[in-house]
């Protein structure tokens, strides 16, 4: 009996468990990336054990691939000599990490996945527990196959309403860091649920669970139905029997209606301060940038690709378009949507996490201002502290790319 | 007497440490990017024993385990923030930094004062007689706590 981060749970730990709780819980993956790997290794190193499980050991490069600076290249020939010293079953380096597990079918319901990346609560799309951690949280689960967890209360989100024309899951995502703010699900899990939830695809669905962490969110889970089984077919590793909520007891339930939305866009300097996109005035933008584990799929760079479609960019900006992944990037070479895409003057990049993270690909300079499909704008984040981030859906983003301004996307057509 | 170190509500992990200065697992360099563009003062003149005293959330946003670092070795004794972001806080407790829940102090300091923190007990006492009380940690992280952080907690045979 419980909400779906309780039953998950119960089911691991063997016995009935509930929110407020530690229990030990054996994980089903551990997954970190260059970033977040050097730390774990020396935190792992310390441990003096051996890998629990090598074929549950996922390494991920997608932060600065190909490295940008000596100091970068110098930390992943670490950890790929670390690698081949406990022979790690999975190493990818062909998208972002979130992307990737998805992809390969390392997520199916009912799963615990612990991830040295906050946005690791992007599982909980396929139902699965899947949770950010810090390195030395990961080095733990790196050599014992178990973390502790406290069994997280639950917000719960029904999410009702057809969305209308050019809305879609970031500005339902939006509309949720402004309903509860940054930390109004911290140590608690998130579900979504309602019509609008099960109208929505993989993709989409990633976009919502990928953004809980910016509510605080130890995960955000949605509840695995036929969507999920199709995607997984031919795909999932392992046999999954779905978890659902049963009988649940929320900390709190907020109902939105998708139908009442409008694209939205959060401002600086983090998610929760939002406006409607059509109500910012002239906001000029220096950069556009689509991609990231948030909005960096096929059917973003189709939506980004159909707005831009027999159109060019501002010359008064730039744009910077990331492929979440190698599939997507071929699959949206197939379609023809980065002919588009270049054709309208966006740069094209190869897949990893791009310049969400200021290192390298987009950095931003001094009170320079960005309009990007990614989860974070706080300062600081993609350059410059005084450089502003706003945050937006693909077609927002792509929108503002033609005016060179923050424009809604209604308005091009 | 540790200087406070004053921060707002809401300081995510990229204000603590920008995601650049995360190239490299030393200790003493992460700690000279310690709030190097949120508050360039900090770590010319943060001294050890000097105390971070943050508003709510602190810590939010990515998993970076270079922030508590980074705080942990510009050589302050802790951090008290009226509440802490989930990562931060397992992130602070595994690497033996510790960390203070306390709703009141934050509103009756200013940036710049000082205060004399007694750890065993949880006590916060100001040069001019006011005294504060930090929530007890949960008993399970208390443990990983008195291990000295969680690698000592496991190799002792816990987890």
């Amino acid at each position: 009996m419980g909400t779906m981060s309780e039953e998950i749970l119960s089911r691991k730990v063997g016995r009935e468990v509930r929110a407020g709780e530690i229990v030990i819980v054996p994980v089903d993956y551990v997954m970190a990336h260059d970033q977040t790997s050097p730390l774990a290794i020396e935190s792992f190193r310390k441990l003096g054990k051996p890998l629990f499980d090598p074929q549950r050991t996922i390494i991920v490069f997608d932060h600065i691939i190909p490295a940008a600076t000596v100091q970068a290249a110098t930390l992943q020939r670490g950890i790929r000599s670390w690698m081949a010293e406990e022979q790690v079953g999975n190493f990818l380096q062909d998208g972002i990490c979130h992307q990737v597990l998805v992809e390969r079918g390392f997520v199916t319901p009912g799963a615990v996945i612990v991830g040295a990346d906050s946005h690791s609560c992007t599982y909980g799309a396929l139902g699965a527990f899947g949770t950010g951690m810090g390195s030395t949280d990961i080095a733990v689960a790196l050599a014992t196959g178990k973390t502790w967890l406290r069994v997280p209360e639950t917000v719960r989100f029904e999410l009702t309403g057809e969305m209308g024309e050019h809305v879609y899951a970031k500005d339902l995502a939006l509309a949720m860091c402004g309903a509860i703010g940054v930390d109004g699900a911290n140590y608690q899990a998130v579900e979504y649920g309602g019509s609008a939830v099960q109208a929505m695809n993989i993709s989409q669905r990633m976009t919502l669970a990928n953004m809980a962490i910016e509510m605080g969110g130890k995960t955000g889970l949605c509840e695995p139905d036929d969507v999920v089984d199709a995607y997984l077919d031919g795909r999932a590793r392992t046999p999954y029997e779905p978890v659902l909520p049963r009988d649940p007891q929320y900390s709190r339930v907020i109902e939105i209606d998708a139908s009442d939305l409008q694209p939205m866009v959060a401002m600086p300097p983090d998610p929760e301060h939002l406006a409607p996109a059509n109500e910012l005035g002239d906001v000029a933008i220096d950069q556009v940038f689509v991609g990231t584990c948030t909005n960096g799929r096929l059917d973003d760079l189709e939506i980004a690709a159909r707005v831009l479609r027999g159109r060019t960019i501002s010359s008064n900006t730039r744009m910077v378009v990331t492929p979440a992944s190698r599939q997507v990037l071929l699959q949206a070479m197939e379609r023809g949507y980065i002919q588009t895409l270049v054709e309208a003057g966006a740069t094209v990049t190869n897949p990893g996490c791009g310049p969400c993270i200021g290192r390298h690909q987009g950095v931003l300079a001094a009170g320079e201002r960005a309009i990007t499909t990614q989860n974070r704008n706080f300062p600081g984040r993609m350059g410059d502290p005084t450089a502003e981030i706003y945050l937006a859906s693909p077609a927002t983003a792509a929108a503002s790319a033609v005016t060179g301004y923050i424009t809604d996307p209604r308005r091009l057509s | 007497m540790g200087r406070i170190w004053k921060v707002s509500d809401n300081i995510s992990t990229d204000e603590i440490i920008p995601g650049r200065y995360n190239v490299t697992t030393d200790r003493a360099q992460l700690a000279q990017a310690a709030f190097i563009e949120y508050r360039p003062d900090y770590a010319p003149g943060v001294r050890p024993g000097d105390v971070v005293v943050a508003g709510r959330n602190f810590g939010m946003g990515s998993s970076r385990e270079h922030a508590p670092i980074a705080l942990q070795a510009s050589g302050i004794q802790a951090i008290v923030a009226r509440s802490f972001a989930r990562i931060f806080y397992r992130n602070a407790i595994n690497i033996g930094l510790p960390i203070l829940v306390c709703d009141e102090l934050h509103g009756a300091i200013e940036d710049g004062d000082s205060l004399d923190l007694d750890l065993a007990t949880g006590r916060i006492n100001l040069p001019d007689g006011r005294t504060f009380q930090v929530e007890p940690l949960p008993e399970f992280v208390l443990k990983i706590v008195q291990a000295g952080g969680i690698i000592p907690f496991v190799q002792a045979g816990n987890l």
